[in-house]
Parts: C-alpha cells; structure tokens; sequence
C-alpha cells in the first residue's frame, strides 16, 4: 500500500510543482507501472511462477522417492486425458446442466430482488447470502444428513403411512438420492447459487426505470417490455454470472465426494486424488492443464457465440 | 494364556482407519529392504541383507543418550483418551511424553515430513507409528527410519509373537516393531442383509444393488478384487491385476456399488446408507460402541482378508532416539499391551496381552464389563488362530515405482470413477 500512496501522491501533486521537469514526465509515466506493481508481483509470485512450475512438472517423471527429472514426456497428457477423460467430459457436463439450473433458478429471484422487493431489499440480500457464512464443506455436509436413505425426508416418503393415514404412494426400500447424478448437480447448484443471482441482480437493478416506461408508452405489453427491454439489458449479468459459476463448477471436487457414489468423480476428484494419494504429480499437472486449456476454450467459444467482443471486460463488470 | 498358538495377538483393527494404507509389504522375498539409512539417498533402495546390520546399528546408537522426554506422532482413536499407559510410563521412568494424533493419513503424513527427512532435518517427532504399506517402504528406502537396537528393548525379544519377526516388509524388525494389527474384511448390517456375506463376491450380489461401499484406497480394494479372482495378491501380474480391475468395474457399472469410501463408511453403514462393505475389523467394533443401537459384524471372506501393521518407528534424525527406544520397550510388556487392547480392539504383538485380558474379564464386576471383555479375549479377530492367519493377505509390494505407477493406473480409475 505505501507504494501505491508514494506512487500517486507526485502525480497528484504535480500541477503545484515546477513545470516541465524531465524527471516530473518520467515519474508520471512510470506511475501506472508503479501502481499495479503490487498486483503484480502478486501474480508472478502466486499465479505465474507456479503455473510454470506445474507445466515443467507435467512433463516430468519420477517419483516421491526416485526423484523427478524433467525428460520433456508429453505422453503424460495423452495418457492422463485416455485414462480419464470420462471424468473430464462428465465435469463439463455437470458444469453446464449446473450453470443452466442456476441460471433459471437465479433470474426470477434477481428480477424479484431488483424490483419487486421494496425497501427491504437489502435484508432479502442478507438473507439470501446468509447460508453462505457457514463453510462450504459443512452446508454440503449436512445435506449427506438430511437426503440420508433413512434420513427424515426419505423415511417420511418410504413409509406406507403417515400419522395413521395411508398413502396411496410411496418409495421402495432401496431408493436413495445421495450417490447420484442428481444430488451431485444439486449440490452444485445449491452451493454456487448466489454466485449466479448477484450478477443478474446488479444487472437488473442497473436498468434505467425510463426505458421501461418509454416501452409501455409504446404501448409495449408487459411481457414484451421484459423480452426487448429489460432481459437484453441484463444479459451481461447473466454472461458475468455464467463465467463465474461455470468454471468453479467444473473444477469442483467437494461435491462429487460428498453427495456423489460410483461413476459421479470429477475431474477434480481426479486431480486431487492423483496429487495427494498417488502421488503421481506429473498426471495431476498434466490434468490441471487440460482442464485449464478447455475452460478457456469453453468460456471464449461461448463468449464469441454470444457476440461478445469483450469477454473479460463484460464479466469484470 | 489359553492357547496361544504361535502368533497370538490378533488384534482388531484399528480405529480410525485413514484414507490411505498403501501398502506395501512382501517385500520381493527375501533380499529385501534394508539398511538405507545413511542420509538421506534419493537414488533410494539401499539395500542389503534383511536381518541386522549391527555396525549400523552401532553407528546410529553410539552417541546417543537419554534426554527425559518423548515425542510421538500417532493416528486419532489409537489410544484411551485418557493416555493411562502413557501416564504409567512416566510414573516408571520419569520420562515424558507428548502424544499428537497427527497421522490421518499416510500419504499425506508422507509428504509433509519427506522433506524435512531428505535434508535429514528433525521432524519434531521421535516415535512414528507407520503402517507397513507404501509410505513404509518409502522411508526405508530413502533411509529415514533409524536401525533399532534390539538390546534396548529385552520385553520385544521376551514377548512379541514370532510371527512379527518375520514380516516380508522388514524381516528381522530392523526398522521397525508392530503397535498393532487390523484385517480388512467384509463389514454389513445385519439389519438389512439377512444371510451373512461369506465371500467378496457378496459383494457384487445384485439384491444389493447400490447398497455395497468398497474401499477407495487402490492398495485395498486390489487385494480384495485379486482375491475374488483367484491370485494371489502378493505374487500378482500386472494381468491380474486387470482381470481384478474387470471384475471391479463389473461390479461398478451394474449399479452395485453406492460409493467408494476412505473413512466414512462405518457411519453408513449403521445409518442404512449402506448395507455392506469393505471394512476394517476394530472400526466396526467401535462403531458399535459409540452408536446407540448399532449391532454391525464383520466377517473375513472365504476367499481370504487382508491383515495389515501399523509400526513403532524411529525417524533417523530423531532427537531423542534413546527415550523412543524405552517407550517401545515399556509397550512391549503384556499387562501395558493388555491395557492397550482393551480399548483400541485390534491384534497385539504379544501374545500373553490374551491371558490378562481373560483375568481383567473374571475381575470385572459390571456385567456389560465383563461380557466385552470376554468377547475380546475368545475373539478371533483380535486373537486370530493359526488357520485365520493362513486366510490373510498382504498388500501387493512393488519391486520400483515403474510397477507402482501401473498398479496404480489400473486400479485408480476404477475408484475414482
């Protein structure tokens, strides 16, 4: 931070100061540079200088206790992606099905929020976000208690009666929800949720009430003025929120542990076994990359479908 | 001491049981493991004759002395809470001990001190109880387990079962002596599964459909599949192995298998959630301690279990070497082991524990007491016979990580499906 205060403070200053100095122009354009210089460093320290590390890693071999020696194996990636690329394609799939449910799940509580909720909206915001003060392995937890095959949902729904009353209806004994593709999408979707509603809402509530009202002066019905109003202005929330739930989604490997069984792993289930059981680092870098290469594929094809020219800068807003 | 055939202890298995026992065991036959120690070798694999080599021996202890305290390092729920036996060692000798439950699980424990033993750095820990699975054979072989000097410890060499000094993955107990056993078995509630399982290919019965949990640890779930397709795990091929990964993927994609589990699984199976699985001996005994109304069994399958050790181990750089000697030699006697078993319910090294435990069973005056104790004592889980032993495998061991890494190729993919 003193950096950045030492950095600006002359460029702020400069219209007391002597004009014209050489040294005056060559601080102020070293400004900018000296401003992100922070972030920067952040990045090459956290960001760059382990990502080369892992892409010198992946093509490595070894082991823990032969060592690894850089040999330049680009087999690993062939290898790792034939081996699991079920994994691989699945977590697209959860990801997008996922991205989908939240989407439709999200927008009529933004549109709600934005301009149904009155002046309790920010409690209704508080609200919304409220669960996700617990932790995220907890919230996901407690979901393994309550879909529980004799838990207190499914017991109630496998009982032939209730209270004395019969049912006309109810589940088989071996009927279960966790260890699904259900509960699996679900708990992704439950957990990334608000991620989804935020950007939406910021969108909406950034529509100018006047376009609305000029639509209805044209005699605009109500659902028109959502279709060629109010929606296509929003449309950058719903991008920004897809782009930030999208990737997380995929990668995700907390949910496919806890609420998923057999043929429900995620590629991050992949990768965090092979780092940390295994042991095998060239694999699990080699797969970091893979993954990393087609979410970038994904979110760039998506936002040249869209005809976004500017992908990063509509998601950063 | 009723019978004590020639390898007494049994032992039940041990609680807590961790995500990762990679195992490693059976060392290739005879010539194996040994002596690596020196410093800290990546080129690994030292090897030398199995049973001492008590110039090294001599070399490590020389300059070594007592210090008055201990440091041990050890997995969660593998001691009474309350540590009586650690108190009584300290009331014996006047040496303290500070006990961490610091071991969740192998690997990971693995990573974290590999490097401090490769610049042969402390790692604060004087004692390590190491199961005999992979990481085991990793610390040999990169020599960060220091040579024990047998003369230190009089109540092993008096009292462990003979068994225990002929292990494959350390014959001789030149690195290491077992803190205790466990068998990996079939666990099921007899609430929903009527019929007793009998063989692991219960397992893949499809009344059960979605209702079997199976281990995810590759080293477990492979010996169990080799098993049921008739090799032996210990001498396995690499084609073995894929007719063990064909059955397993079998038996995953008809829908039979719910999910593979590392620790959580005994909870699901009192729960309901599961019906029967993999599972580990002293886990079930605890879980139905700890549950109100839970009344699981295990059962070793016809086709034979797996029996693993965890290990007293002493990292080579150590700083109280000698303090860690006499500890080990303090659990070594049968009324401390005896103590011992009596609330972690796995196999114990010494034999004579069995006797004890009978005479605790005839002093106890509560009933419940009474009763648990004399299940012990008769179980044949925790004081397995001759003939059980006869039925219990090894982990595969692996001759270089070129083997390792196609093991594990095969089978990974199977459980992280």
């Amino acid at each position: 931070m003193t950096t950045v205060d030492e950095a600006t403070a002359p460029a702020l200053d400069a219209p007391g100061r002597e004009p014209g100095g050489r040294w005056r122009r060559f601080r102020s354009r070293l400004t900018p540079y000296v401003v992100i210089f922070p972030g920067g460093l952040w990045l090459v320290i956290f960001f760059l200088l382990p990502m080369i590390f892992m892409l010198s890693l992946s093509t490595q071999q070894g082991s823990v206790v032969d060592g690894y020696s850089q040999v330049w194996d680009f087999g690993t990636y062939s290898r790792a992606f034939s081996n699991y690329h079920d994994q691989l394609i699945r977590s697209l799939e959860y990801g997008l099905i996922s991205t989908v449910l939240q989407i439709v799940i999200a927008y009529p509580i933004a549109y709600w929020l934005a301009f149904r909720a009155g002046t309790r909206k920010s409690l209704y915001l508080f609200l919304l976000l409220l669960p996700f003060f617990v932790s995220f392995v907890l919230r996901t937890q407690s979901w393994n208690f309550m879909l529980a095959d004799n838990g207190f949902i499914l017991s109630w729904l496998k009982s032939p009666s209730i209270f004395g009353w019969h049912l006309p209806f109810h589940l088989g004994q071996s009927f279960h929800v966790l260890a699904t593709t259900p509960a699996v999408i679900g708990g992704l979707t439950y957990n990334y949720l608000p991620f989804m509603i935020l950007p939406i809402y910021v969108a909406l509530e950034r529509v100018d009430p006047r376009l609305i009202e000029a639509s209805y002066d044209l005699y605009a019905t109500k659902f028109r003025a959502f279709r060629k109003v109010i929606f296509p202005l929003s449309l950058p929330g719903v991008f920004a929120g897809v782009v930030i739930t999208f990737v997380p989604v995929s990668s995700d490997y907390v949910n496919a542990h806890i609420l998923g069984g057999t043929n429900n792993s995620m590629i991050g289930n992949v990768i965090q076994n092979q780092y940390l059981i295994v042991q095998n680092y060239p694999t699990a870098s080699a797969l970091s990359f893979i993954l990393m290469a087609v979410l970038l594929i994904g979110v760039f094809a998506y936002a040249r479908a869209l005809g976004t020219e500017e992908v990063l800068e509509v998601a950063a807003r | 001491m009723s019978q004590i055939p020639q390898d007494p202890a049994l032992f039940r298995g041990m609680t807590q049981r961790r995500l990762g026992r990679r195992s490693m065991l059976k060392a290739s036959a005879a010539g194996a493991a040994v002596m690596g120690l020196a410093a800290c070798g990546v080129k690994g694999k030292a090897k030398a004759p199995a049973t001492q080599a008590p110039d090294q021996v001599a070399a490590f202890w020389k300059d070594k002395s007592q210090h008055g305290h201990v440091n041990f390092a050890n997995w969660p729920l593998y001691m009474d809470p309350k540590k009586p036996e650690l108190a009584q060692f300290t009331k014996d000798t006047g040496t303290t001990v500070t006990y961490s439950e610091v071991i969740n699980d192998l690997p990971t424990f693995f990573a974290k001190i590999q490097p401090q033993l490769s610049a042969h750095q402390s790692i604060g820990y004087d004692i390590m109880v190491i199961t005999n699975g992979q990481q085991f054979k990793d610390c040999v072989d990169l020599g960060f387990l220091a040579p024990l000097d047998h003369s230190k410890m009089p109540n092993y060499t008096a009292n462990v079962a003979p068994k225990y000094t002929k292990e494959a993955y350390d014959p001789g107990n030149v690195y290491s002596v077992p803190w205790a056993s466990g068998i990996t078995g079939i666990g099921y509630n007899p609430k929903y599964v009527t019929t007793a399982p009998t063989s692991i290919k219960d397992l893949a019965d499809p009344k059960y459909k979605g209702k079997v949990g199976m281990f995810s640890d590759t080293e477990e779930i492979g010996v169990f599949a080799l098993l049921v397709v008739g090799a032996n795990p210990e001498t396995s091929t690499p084609a073995d192995w894929q007719r063990a990964a064909d059955w397993l993927k079998a038996q995953r994609d008809a829908g039979i298998v719910r999910k593979y589990y590392d620790q959580d699984y005994a909870s699901a199976l009192a729960n309901g959630d599961i019906w029967l699985c993999m599972a580990w001996s002293g886990d079930i005994f605890q879980e139905n301690l700890s549950t109100p109304g839970a009344n699981l069994k295990f059962q070793i399958p016809s086709e034979g279990g797996t029996l693993w050790t965890d290990n007293f181990t002493i990292p080579i750089t150590a700083d109280n070497p000698v303090d860690a000697m006499n500890l080990i030699n303090f659990f070594y006697q049968p009324a401390i082991q005896a103590s011992l078993t009596e609330y972690i319910n796995y196999i114990t090294p010494v034999p004579a524990a069995q006797a004890i435990i009978q005479s605790d069973a005839q002093k106890a005056t509560n009933p419940d007491d009474k009763a648990t104790l004399e299940a012990l004592a008769t179980s044949n889980l925790v004081f397995p016979q001759p003939a059980d032993y006869a039925n219990l495998h090894y982990y595969r061991t692996f001759a270089n990580t070129t083997e390792r890494q196609q093991y594990n190729d095969i089978f990974d993919p199977i459980v992280t499906s």
